[in-house]
């Protein structure tokens, strides 16, 4: 903790570059003084708060949009603030930054002083030991040296490291406490760093597939993906992985028991190795990750044009909104199928696993597959694909079925096997399903990284909360009256509040091992 | 027994255990108000300079026996407790915290588990033991209302042994850092009292008197946060570790996520603060009290009103 607003006593006119460097100095040494590092560690904290009470996108894009569809005022406003994106925010970077600066700044030289303290003889035996907070005397018969030569031995005993002087003595232990402390926070930059560098070169990309189906990694073929701006999107991880079989099962009351799926995974072309991941357990390899982050259903449909032209079991993966029933909602898009693009055809339905219907509304009752229904909404006419304008794969463009250029031509529940007929004729008919799962693919090379320094920085925590500093210092002078010595002793603990019971026992054993050295066997009870 | 038999056994012992709370709430009551402590003003105007190590209020027997029913009591009601806890375990066939009930009422285990330990280590500080029974009973008591959730088994995501070691630790570090959160409250008000003592004030003849010497209430509650932080920090890294195999990432800023760090840095500045010059005493026991306000508010609000991956509360 450094002295603060020492007042400047300076020349007259000091120059103006030495100015400079004074404010500068004074400007550090408030930065990394004890209490600017407090107030930072309550800025931090108030900092996350946001992040915590606001949707982030990092988390939802979507919760995002919604926040913007419900604040349309506000939400720009928060947006210039970045408090939709608190945790990458440069106002959250620039406190954490400081404070590890001011960290760095504060354990820097104390690291240096340690480094320096760790080669140090223990500190002399101040001048008045009975005015330290834990001290006392012993009597003895033996003389001076012996008397010495006991307390170090007891002392050595206990791994301090002893150093004697004429008729004194100190020692010292414990800078294992402040080797802890000096590793939990040079493991906190370590960590920091770990997470930058997870940040720059890691990336993520998450993909919906279908039983059957498969995908390799490359940033074309995911959903969604997000990548460090320092990966080079050329330099992936050559690595395929094909969706055999995926498993939801339940408990009695419905609750989800486990999410596994089959797979094949290897490099492009190979055979690929079998192996099941889920839920809690992931594909490692090699450092990266594919994991099962969600699944639901994929109803397949064909559909038959008068002419005879087909589609047949085209499975589309559908969206559970309702994680309980696995109730899905998607769309089926056919935008070749018919002769011109006024010619397309797709179809909105919302898929039951098990189905019930009531007053010609189907509703989901159990998230098992028992009796899978769909209901759907057949549309013709134009899709809007090649419009410029992206759109969900989920969902069909409402502009254009509000233009008029999508037209809705039926609509109907369907059990497996069940078709529908259009006015034109084409058929279009629920064949079945399969299971879809939602694929996450990882690779954050900071990860390792930031474990080790987790591990070590809760190794610096334990050492520098549990361990103490000690130090013992003696002093022999013979007793009054000449008759044997007198021995003081005192202690000095730093980071235990309960010093006075362990300097008592130590006094105790002190005593013990003095009389049991004194050839008379007069224990020594302390004289008058 | 059946586990049905079994669940309705631990909802019976939890009414079991919340009466016997109750009863040594009002035991401690009686405690603090039959003890009569013989006037040594002396000693307490003297109790502005640094005061010895944590003395027992000298009090008369009446006074002993009250505090020794109160503690036996609330030993019983804890075996009660960890019965609860015990049985649900038993008719579910796993750890009992799966759910918020669950968690909540593990907590508060632990903390009263911390309390008995502190009470029968520095018997000076079981005059605290109204100030912890009674929020104890409260939070029982709307843990039961609120929280409740029928014994049932795990949702998928939970089924990994980073349940045993992530919310274990979990719950160990809050019980801890709800004690020590206790203890600060408690230090504000007698260091308030003490200074208007050493001012020449009037010496209280109620509650205020009776309550440990402030620096005993200080020590135990950097005491009770040093023996919490680790082992929050543990908790803190073994969910990141579990949250790497079970979601994809080792931190994303999930909202009980982010209330963990919260949490994390205002103990760190507590412990910081404790031994900082201008923080010392007062400022640095209100950190200590904002970081279990931010422990209280994680466990309710970010499982009630936020939405995020932790959505295991079985509420609905």
């Amino acid at each position: 903790m450094t002295v603060l607003d020492r007042p400047a006593v300076s020349a007259p006119g000091p120059s103006a570059p030495r100015r400079g460097v004074g404010l500068l100095l004074r400007w550090w040494r408030r930065l990394t003084a004890m209490r600017t590092a407090i107030v930072l560690l309550f800025l931090l904290a108030l900092a996350a708060v946001p992040g915590s009470l606001l949707p982030q996108r990092s988390l939802s894009q979507t919760n995002v949009r919604g926040y913007f569809a419900d604040h349309p005022t506000l939400a720009p406003l928060l947006d210039r603030l970045y408090l939709f994106d608190v945790f990458s925010s440069p106002w959250f970077a620039a406190v954490y930054l400081l404070l590890f600066i001011s960290l760095i700044g504060c354990v820097l030289p104390r690291a240096l002083e340690h480094a320096r303290a760790l080669r140090a003889a223990p500190p002399p035996v101040p001048r008045n030991l009975l005015r330290l907070p834990d001290s006392g005397e012993l009597p003895s018969t033996l003389p001076a040296g012996q008397a010495l030569d006991v307390v170090e031995e007891e002392l050595r005993v206990r791994r301090f490291r002893v150093v004697r002087s004429e008729g004194e003595l100190s020692a010292e232990k414990g800078h294992l406490k402040e080797t802890g402390n000096l590793l939990f926070h040079l493991s906190l930059v370590a960590l920091l760093l770990g997470l930058a560098g997870g940040k720059l070169w890691g990336y993520e990309g998450s993909i919906l597939v279908t039983e059957g189906q498969g995908f390799c990694n490359s940033f074309q073929q995911y959903d969604t993906w997000s990548a460090g701006p320092l990966v080079d999107s050329g330099d992936l991880r050559p690595l395929c992985v094909d969706l055999d079989d995926f498993r939801a099962e339940y408990e009695e009351n419905l609750t989800a028991a486990s999410f596994t799926a089959d797979i094949r995974y290897g490099a492009p072309g190979e055979d690929g190795r079998p192996t099941t991941i889920g839920v809690n357990g992931p594909l490692r390899v090699d450092g990266d990750r594919v994991y099962v982050t969600g699944h639901g259903f994929s109803p397949t449909f064909s559909v038959t044009r008068p002419d005879g032209t087909a589609i047949t079991d085209v499975a589309v993966p559908f969206l559970p909104t309702d994680q309980s029933t696995m109730a899905s909602e998607g769309a089926l898009k056919l935008p070749d199928l018919g002769s011109d693009s006024d010619d397309q055809l797709a179809l909105e339905g919302f898929f039951a696993p098990t189905g019930l219907v009531q007053g010609g509304i189907l509703t989901s009752v159990d998230p098992r597959p028992l009796a899978p229904q769909v209901a759907v909404v057949v549309y013709q006419g134009y899709l809007g694909l090649d419009s410029g304008i992206p759109q969900s794969v989920y969902s069909l463009d409402a502009t254009q079925i509000d233009r008029g250029r999508l037209e809705r031509v039926a609509a109907e529940n369907l059990a497996v096997g069940e078709s529908l007929t259009l006015p034109d004729g084409t058929t279009v008919a629920f064949t079945g399903y399969r299971e879809f799962a939602a694929l996450q693919y990882s690779h954050d090379p900071g990860q390792a990284w930031v474990l080790g320094s987790a591990v070590a920085l809760l190794a610096g925590l334990l050492g520098m909360l549990l361990l103490r500093r000690e130090r013992v210092f003696a002093r022999v002078a013979s007793g009054p009256g000449g008759g044997g010595t007198v021995l003081t002793l005192a202690s000095l603990t730093r980071g235990s509040g309960e010093s006075a019971p362990r300097f008592a026992a130590l006094t105790d054993d002190l005593r013990t091992a003095l009389a049991a050295r004194t050839r008379a066997p007069e224990p020594g009870g302390p004289p008058a | 027994m059946t586990p049905d038999s079994l669940a309705a056994l631990s909802d019976g012992l939890f009414s079991v255990a919340v009466a016997l709370y109750s009863l040594a709430v009002v035991a401690f009551c009686a405690q603090l108000a039959f003890g009569r402590r013989p006037v040594r003003s002396a000693e307490l105007v003297g109790a502005g300079a640094p005061a010895p190590a944590a003395e027992a209020p000298a009090e008369d027997t009446r006074g002993r026996r009250w505090g020794a029913v109160a503690m036996g009591l609330t030993v019983l009601a804890a075996a009660a407790h960890g019965a609860v806890l015990v049985t649900r375990g038993l008719a579910t066939d796993r750890l009992p915290w799966g759910n918020m009930y669950e968690f909540a009422t593990a907590t508060v285990f632990v903390a009263v588990v911390a309390f008995v330990i502190v009470g029968f280590r520095a018997p000076g500080l079981r005059h605290i033991g109204l100030f912890v029974l009674a929020p104890v009973v409260l939070a029982l008591v709307l843990i039961g209302l609120f929280l409740y959730a029928e014994a049932g088994p795990l949702v998928a995501a939970l089924r990994s042994s980073w349940l045993a070691i992530h919310v274990s630790t979990a719950i160990i570090g809050f019980g801890i850092f709800f004690v020590s959160g206790i203890a600060s409250v408690l230090y504000l008000v007698r260091s308030r009292y003490e200074a208007r003592m050493a001012d020449g004030g009037a010496p209280s003849t109620g509650v205020l008197a009776r309550l440990p010497a402030a620096a005993a209430l200080d020590r135990v509650a950097h005491r009770t946060a040093v023996f919490g932080f680790p082992i929050w920090t543990f908790a803190v890294i073994a969910g990141a570790i579990w949250a790497e195999a079970a979601w994809g990432r080792f931190w994303g800023w999930d909202p009980k996520e982010t209330w963990a760090f919260i949490a994390w840095v205002v103990y760190a500045a507590y412990l910081h603060a404790r031994t900082t010059a201008g923080w010392r005493g007062r400022p640095a026991a209100w950190v200590n009290v904002v970081g279990l306000a931010v422990m209280i508010f994680n466990l309710l609000f970010v499982n009630m009103v936020s939405t995020g991956l932790h959505s295991y509360a079985g509420l609905n």
